[in-house]
């Protein structure tokens, strides 16, 4: 049995989890103030996922920020990178458009209105 | 004549719009120095933006948007492109952009909402040269959002707010070697969730009680001089460490954006920079409010947008029945409470006071008094510099007070 020490990232509040584990699995969280922060503590000692938010280059050579819809596992965000600078956008984009489909598991999304 | 004009349309003018309007004021103006609504949240791309106002997690954009399309809905007035010069004690706004030249408006109300800007590196004495390559991290954030321009490839950063750290991430996403965050203060100013996804998730080293002594490079920065300092703050000699780079981001905080309010003879604190306000956000000067960045600096533009709220409807209110201040409560902080806003109480009503307390305290108990007898108290397993608090106070223990302390126990 090992104790890990996190900080929940969900919520600004920032809790500090200890996380309780065997052999990979989660045994108990404390330190968590709402239900959130555990299914983190899971989430975190066993597939770590973060949103990835960016910027694509327009076709006028402005740029538009984007996010990944969905979180995707950590180790993949440079490669989700690479995508999203090899990627030059049509314009005019609305906010919430897909960008890019289905990248490491996520849409690459619009997060800005940007007309031609 | 206008009834209300804003200065300023990031997310306070909007929320202080919307909210005057739904308090049934028609005619309201919106003037704005930017091609855009939306301030500076539209370089702020990150997410982790909205969880108390909409209870999901927006980027910055994408909260402005928000606002901006309900500003269109209600048809509130705006102009673009439009920097206010200047205002009077009589509400007399002068404005300039290139469609109508100089112009005056007189309102009967103004709500300020200019927001903040950053601490300018000249405020900061560093030893050593001054070559290109030292940017302030607000702007370092604007060139790469908004410019997709990247100022360079191996960077310290100076400063451990949340602008910093967010920065730190940016660049290395961008492809850019983040060396060290350096920390004159032996804690973060940022938040716990920032240095955990913005550091350790790219092992960038959080340089507690750090430095830089030096700068080098002639015509482009070619490296810092980093040391750790003792308690009075003072670099170590036997600690210096040179770090090779190319690029020296400054996140060394914000202050509000007074100008204007200066021009207006507004009260200001020595303490946030900002206007002193009631609990209505109604500063010394008769009809004009403050609210956002411009009044104290927020860590969460969740709270911007509630105080905003705050003051575009007391400043409805004031439009249609003028002022009724019958008595002043000041609320004094006891210094490890550093400030709080609002920093008088003119009304006996339920009001929530926002403050900030000096440095990191543990198991302390918030305490308010009346002077002698305690009118309300709060535990709290901790309290950090970074991150405002907030304690309501009932009418009726508002009534019967001449004055209240703010006060820390630990
Ligand atoms: C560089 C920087 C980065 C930030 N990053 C983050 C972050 O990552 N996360 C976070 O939660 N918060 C961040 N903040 C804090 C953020 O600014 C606030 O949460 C929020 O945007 C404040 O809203 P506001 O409306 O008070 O100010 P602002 O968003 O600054 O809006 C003020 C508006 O007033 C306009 N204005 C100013 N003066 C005039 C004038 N004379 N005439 C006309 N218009 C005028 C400006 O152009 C601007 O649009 C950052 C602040 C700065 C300065
Ligand atoms: S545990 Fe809940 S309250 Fe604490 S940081 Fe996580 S989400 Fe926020």
């Amino acid at each position: 049995m090992i104790e890990r020490k996190l900080t929940c990232i969900v919520c600004p509040l920032g809790c500090e989890l200890t996380v309780t584990l065997e052999e990979n699995r989660v045994l108990e969280v404390r330190g968590n103030t709402c239900k959130r922060g555990e299914a983190y503590a899971q989430n975190e000692c066993t597939n770590p996922k973060r949103t990835v938010t960016s910027t694509v280059l327009c076709e006028d050579g402005c740029t538009v920020s984007v996010k990944t819809d969905e979180p995707i596992p950590k180790e993949k965000i440079f490669e989700c990178l690479e995508v999203i600078n090899s990627t030059t956008a049509r314009l005019p984009i609305k906010i919430g458009d897909v960008i890019i489909k289905n990248v490491c598991g996520s849409n690459i999304v619009a997060t800005q209105n940007r007309s031609k | 004549m206008r009834d209300l004009v804003i200065i300023g349309g990031g997310p306070a003018g909007m929320s202080a719009a919307i909210a005057a309007r739904e308090s049934g004021i028609q005619d309201i103006l919106i003037l704005e120095r930017d091609g855009q609504l939306g301030g500076i949240l539209q370089q702020c791309i990150h997410n982790g933006f909205g969880l108390h106002m909409f209870g999901e997690e927006l980027t910055g954009p994408e909260y402005a948007w928000k606002y901006e399309k309900k500003v269109n809905e209600l048809g509130i007035e705006y102009k673009l492109n439009t920097m206010v010069l200047d205002i009077t004690e009589d509400k007399i706004i002068t404005a300039t952009n290139s469609s109508d030249g100089v112009f005056q408006i007189k309102a009967k109300a103004i709500i300020l909402a200019m927001g903040c800007r950053e601490r300018s590196k000249g405020a900061l004495n560093i030893a050593g040269t001054r070559p290109a390559g030292i940017y302030s991290a607000g702007t370092a954030q604007k060139y790469v959002n908004t410019m997709g321009y990247l100022p360079g490839k191996n960077v310290v950063i100076l400063g451990s707010g949340d602008i910093g750290l967010i920065m730190a991430r940016r660049m290395t996403l961008e492809g850019a070697k983040v060396h060290a965050v350096c920390e004159l203060m032996s804690y973060s100013g940022g938040l716990a969730r920032n240095i955990e996804q913005c550091l350790n998730d790219f092992n960038i080293p959080l340089r507690l009680e750090h430095t830089v002594v030096e700068i080098h490079g002639k015509d482009r920065l070619e490296g810092v001089t980093v040391a750790r300092v003792d308690q009075n703050r003072k670099p170590i000699p036997e600690t210096r460490e040179y770090i090779p780079c190319d690029t020296l981001l400054l996140s060394v905080g914000l202050i509000p954006e007074n100008e204007l309010s200066k021009k207006a003879d507004i009260k200001l604190s020595g303490v946030t920079n900002g206007a002193v306000v009631d609990q209505d956000r109604h500063t010394s000067c008769e009809g004009i409010f403050a609210c956002g960045n411009v009044l104290h600096v927020h860590d969460l533009v969740d709270f911007v947008s509630k105080e905003a709220e705050i003051a575009g409807k007391s400043a409805a209110e004031y439009i249609k029945s003028g002022k009724k201040q019958s008595f002043v409560i000041p609320i004094k902080a006891d210094g490890k409470i550093r400030y709080s806003v609002p920093q008088i109480i003119t009304e006996a009503k339920d009001v929530t006071v926002y403050f900030r307390v000096s440095d990191v305290y543990k198991n302390a108990k918030i305490v308010i008094t009346d002077g002698n007898k305690t009118v309300l108290s709060k535990n709290k397993a901790k309290l950090a510099p970074g991150e405002m608090e907030k304690i309501t106070l009932k009418a009726e223990q508002i009534k019967s007070v001449k004055e209240l302390h703010f006060c820390l126990e630990v």
